[in-house]
């Protein structure tokens, strides 16, 4: 008898080897159990989406109707944007497209100006964070990334807070009164979106090979012309997708310009919200729709360049 | 003639990262270094992971400052020169090539940053590709590149700057093992095309001593040795080095009398045989002593064919028991033990049979002539 056949006999004798009996029902039953699970997940994100985006889908949608009413959909009409465009806003005589355009005009001025501000900061203070040692190093880092988890309303009040003990010194002193404008929006909102500069850069520049930056010094290049020739090239995407990303939050703020605004100094987001204090109206869901096509494609710019990659080599 | 590059006691410590506040907590990751490296010379330094190999080029590039000790540069203390001003280029280990340039703009920024007009730092920058056989990549991202290719454009962009010392950490640690044979021998080659100054880092130790004309052993921020690469395989300076460098066996014994070049060394069992002793013959003293000796240095029979035994320079006899042996193809490795130590012999497979039966268990005879094995402080 060969070896293997020992084995084999020996194998047979002492282990009973497992028949394969297919149970039909517990069989059927897990295909179904599987197909539900499928179907749940397939279901889950559109679930989620449905309650993210039918609020904004309904009001999309009735910026079309041809109705003043938001009970039925009567009709597509482009009415509501014509007559943004054509004087009549729809909330009565306070309200017209030549208020609408100047806080258009003022949303405008203070997101470029702020948002070149935060930017220019933002990436120098990452640039610190992440190229330098300093004593309070940690502490700074801690305390940048606080006004993106604070309350807005939080920062709103305290900015004015602020400015009116500012100002309140200031009248004192020299007997001049300043009062809150569209300055003090500006240095609201850079205050703000400085943090949110600081984290996309420092995404950034996290990413990038610290050796490049040596390498350049190593091939005679200064630190000044390191940082133009190699940092900031490499840092560009992300300074860019902070700053629109920045510029879209200091577009749609309400908190912050409604507590640093003085009056008449009304941003797109204020007046739209004084209309909606009247009733609202298909012009509104109109403003609305542009405003959101706006921010969803500086947002998705902003995006695309932070999904860029490459940094390293 | 003052050295391309020298060290005086340089010195580098770090604060533990993050754990600086406390006190004392330091790494010293260059100890009391001190070497001196001629123009035109390859040389290598080579030691395991962490002990200060990549500092002590930064060092002498210029992103580090030494802790204390000078370093100079053609004769002149850098200390207060920054890596943009020292006539030194490095070649990195990932190669840090500028991702959003081209190839031939990152050959060409070290040139433009000297003030090279355009025109002819282009020509230049061309030159230097061809040298490394890359022009028709020249208009590539370097992300466009294999390993080895990238490798060679770092190579380019370095010393199309025409250094007085080129230092590289290890360039050739990314590549898989053909190319990087390859690349050993096109490297050398250039280097004795362009006479500059290599300082070249590895912890690869046939690659240092395949490639530099004298190497130095480092281990926890200390320079053990520096030598030729004879010198350091033969001539070990101590334990560390003789076992990084090779397989070696250790056996301890008694040095008993110290001669001229040569030491007689008492074994546990009473066998005495003579050893070589170290280049620095005053750093070891009669006492307990370490010996060092290369397996493929130790001849062995069986018993009763002594008379085979090469008889032209006199051998050191010693009798142990045979107690494994395994054939690995180009060599067999045989296990002895002798008084107490197992050593590790080597033999050639010359033939397709043995020479010589040989019994597990057997009382065997080793030999080596004293040249072959080198005593050692313990
Ligand atoms: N910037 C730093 N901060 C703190 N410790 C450091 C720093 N750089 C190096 N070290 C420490 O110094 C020692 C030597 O490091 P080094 O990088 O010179 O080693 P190496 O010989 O190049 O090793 P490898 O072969 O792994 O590259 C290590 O213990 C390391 O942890
Ligand atoms: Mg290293």
């Amino acid at each position: 008898m060969s070896a293997a056949q020992t084995v084999q006999q020996s194998f047979s004798s002492e282990v009973k080897t497992r028949t394969f009996e297919v149970n039909e029902r517990q069989l059927s039953l897990d295909r179904l159990v599987r197909r539900i699970g499928k179907v749940g997940l397939l279901f889950n994100p559109i679930f989620s989406f449905f309650f993210l985006w039918a609020p904004i889908l309904v009001l999309v949608i009735f910026s079309f109707n041809d109705s003043r009413s938001v009970a039925t959909f009567s009709g597509f009409t482009l009415r509501w944007y014509l007559n943004i465009f054509s004087g009549a806003v729809g909330a009565g005589d306070n309200f017209s497209t030549a208020l609408l355009l100047d806080s258009l005009r003022n949303s405008l001025v203070i997101g470029v100006i702020a948002t070149l501000i935060s930017s220019v900061i933002g990436t120098m203070v990452s640039l610190a964070l992440s190229r330098s040692d300093f004593p309070g190093k940690r502490v700074l880092d801690a305390v940048l990334y606080l006004p993106v988890v604070i309350p807005e309303i939080t920062q709103g009040v305290s900015l004015a807070v602020f400015f009116n003990a500012i100002f309140g010194w200031w009248n004192m002193t020299t007997g001049q009164r300043v009062s809150m404008g569209l300055e003090t929006v500006i240095i609201g909102h850079v205050a703000f979106t400085i943090s949110f500069v600081a984290v996309v850069v420092r995404a950034r520049l996290a990413d990038m090979n610290p050796k490049l930056e040596e390498a350049a010094r190593d091939l005679g290049a200064n630190e000044w012309r390191t940082f133009w020739a190699i940092t900031f090239p490499l840092a560009l995407p992300g300074i860019i997708a902070g700053a629109l990303l920045a510029f879209t939050l200091s577009l749609d703020d309400f908190l912050v310009t409604f507590f640093t605004s003085g009056a008449g100094t009304n941003t797109l987001p204020v007046f739209v919200y004084g209309l909606l204090r009247l009733t609202v109206t298909p012009e509104i869901n109109a403003i609305s729709t542009i405003m959101i096509l706006a921010s969803t494609l500086l947002i998705g710019i902003s995006l695309a360049l932070q999904g860029r990659n490459a940094v390293r080599g | 003639m003052t050295p391309d590059v020298e060290l005086r006691q340089v010195v580098k410590e770090f604060s533990a990262a993050g754990k600086s506040k406390r006190a004392g907590y330091q790494v010293r990751a260059v100890d009391n270094v001190n070497l001196q490296i001629a123009q035109g010379e390859f040389f290598a330094m080579l030691g395991p992971s962490g002990c200060g190999k990549t500092t002590t080029l930064r060092m002498i590039a210029g992103f580090e400052t030494p802790t204390s000790g000078e370093i100079y540069i053609r004769g002149k203390a850098v200390h207060d020169i920054p890596p943009f001003h020292r006539p030194v280029n490095t070649v990195f280990q990932d190669y840090a090539l500028f991702p959003h340039m081209t190839v031939i703009q990152n050959v060409m920024f070290g040139l433009r940053m000297e003030g090279v007009p355009r025109q002819e730092a282009q020509r230049r920058a061309e030159e230097a590709l061809d040298m490394v056989k890359l022009s028709h990549a020249a208009a590539r991202r370097p992300n466009q590149l294999s390993g080895g290719q990238q490798q060679r454009v770092a190579l380019a962009r370095a010393l199309v700057k025409r250094p007085s010392v080129l230092l590289l950490d290890e360039p050739l640690g990314a590549l898989d093992l053909k190319l990087r044979k390859e690349m050993q021998a096109e490297l050398k080659t250039m280097q004795q095309r362009v006479g500059i100054t290599f300082i070249f880092v590895t912890h690869d130790q046939e690659e240092a001593m395949s490639m530099a004309n004298r190497i130095a052993v480092m281990h926890e921020g200390h320079v053990l040795q520096v030598g030729t690469a004879r010198d350091i395989y033969e001539r070990p300076v101590n334990r560390f080095v003789a076992d990084f460098i090779g397989e070696t066996n250790f056996f301890v014994g008694n040095l008993v009398e110290k001669r001229d070049k040569v030491g007689v060394v008492k074994l546990a069992d009473g066998a005495t045989f003579e050893a070589s002793l170290p280049l620095d013959a005053s750093s070891v003293s009669e006492g307990k002593v370490t010996v060092a000796l290369r397996p493929e240095r130790i001849g062995i029979f069986p018993p009763g064919e002594e008379d085979d035994m090469p008889r032209e320079v006199p051998l050191n006899v010693l009798e142990g028991v045979l107690y494994e042996m395994d054939y690995i193809g180009t060599d067999t490795r045989y296990t002895v033990e002798i008084a107490g130590t197992t050593l590790v012999v080597r033999e050639q497979n010359v033939d397709y049979e043995d020479n010589y039966d040989f019994r597990l268990g057997q009382t065997v005879k080793i030999f080596f002539p004293a040249v072959s094995a080198t005593i050692l402080q313990e």
